[in-house]
């Protein structure tokens, strides 16, 4: 964008659209592999950089939990789908249970993963990590309750 | 007078004006009771199908992962009593991660 056939030379760079940080775009498998083996080592994370402001740190073990909190709630929401719809038919009624069980998984291992990017961010003093994951787990979930809403009004017995 | 200034001072400077360990603090206990909710129906979801050993000993599993994170909930809180908690371990994250999908895959195996 900065680099196409802008107004002229004059033109100053635009301090409200830094040139991000080259990400890591072809390794993106590998970076991910080296996330998670932060998981497990807490020296090396203490080794990135400098500890930050202890209520950053606080910040975002809150958001951690909170994202912790969702998966447990689509987790609760899957067997609760499992066992208060008796009446639908077992293959639907299995397929939605196990899609909140597999989103619930799926955001949990998202919470730690977003929570050691942005520990390490703020030990580098990066920006923090931007994400996807928040607009697709909402459309996800608008899917699944419209299913819900649709099976619970017409009720497809077995 | 100096004295007195001493022991004022650190206090004031110790206590964080924006609750922040407290607000942590109860974000764990929250999180417990969400755990307790799911571990609940998980369990709940074990006996669905009746009464037999292997879900008895599923059913035990899902009571110590929820016990797992009762106990890591527990230390955490304790953490907060101080006026500056270190951060959170990997460690521990990792582990409140893994009881969370233990209650998934335990419950997954009971669907039915």
């Amino acid at each position: 964008m900065t680099e196409s056939s802008g107004p002229g030379p004059s033109e100053p760079t635009r301090p409200s659209e830094p040139a991000r940080p080259a990400e890591p775009r072809g390794g993106g498998l590998a970076s991910a592999v080296a996330d998670v083996r932060l998981w497990f080592a807490p020296e090396r994370l203490r080794d990135e950089g400098g500890t930050p402001d202890y209520r950053f740190s606080l910040a975002n073990e809150r958001t951690f939990l909170a994202w912790l909190r969702t998966a447990m709630a689509l987790v609760g929401g899957g067997f609760a789908v499992d066992q208060f719809l008796p009446e639908t038919a077992r293959p639907l009624r299995l397929a939605l249970a196990l899609i909140l069980l597999a989103g619930g998984a799926l955001c949990a291992l998202r919470a730690i993963s977003h929570w050691v990017r942005c520990e390490r961010a703020m030990r580098r003093g990066e920006d923090l990590p931007m994400s996807r994951f928040p607009v697709v787990l909402g459309l996800a979930v608008g899917v699944v309750a419209l299913l819900m809403v649709i099976v619970a009004a017409f009720g497809w017995r077995g | 007078m100096p004295e007195g200034k001493g022991t004022h001072g650190p206090r004031t400077l110790d206590r964080d004006p924006g609750l922040q360990p407290e607000r942590t603090r109860l974000a764990w206990r929250r999180t417990t009771l969400a755990c307790a909710v799911a571990a609940s129906l998980a369990g709940r979801q074990t006996l669905h199908s009746g009464i037999d050993p292997a879900s008895l000993v599923v059913l035990a599993l899902v009571v110590v992962a929820w016990l797992a994170f009762l106990a890591l909930a527990h230390r955490r809180i304790r953490a907060m009593r101080m006026p500056r908690p270190p951060a959170l371990s990997p460690r521990a994250a990792v582990a409140a991660v893994a009881c969370t999908l233990a209650l998934a895959v335990l419950g997954a195996a009971m669907l039915g």
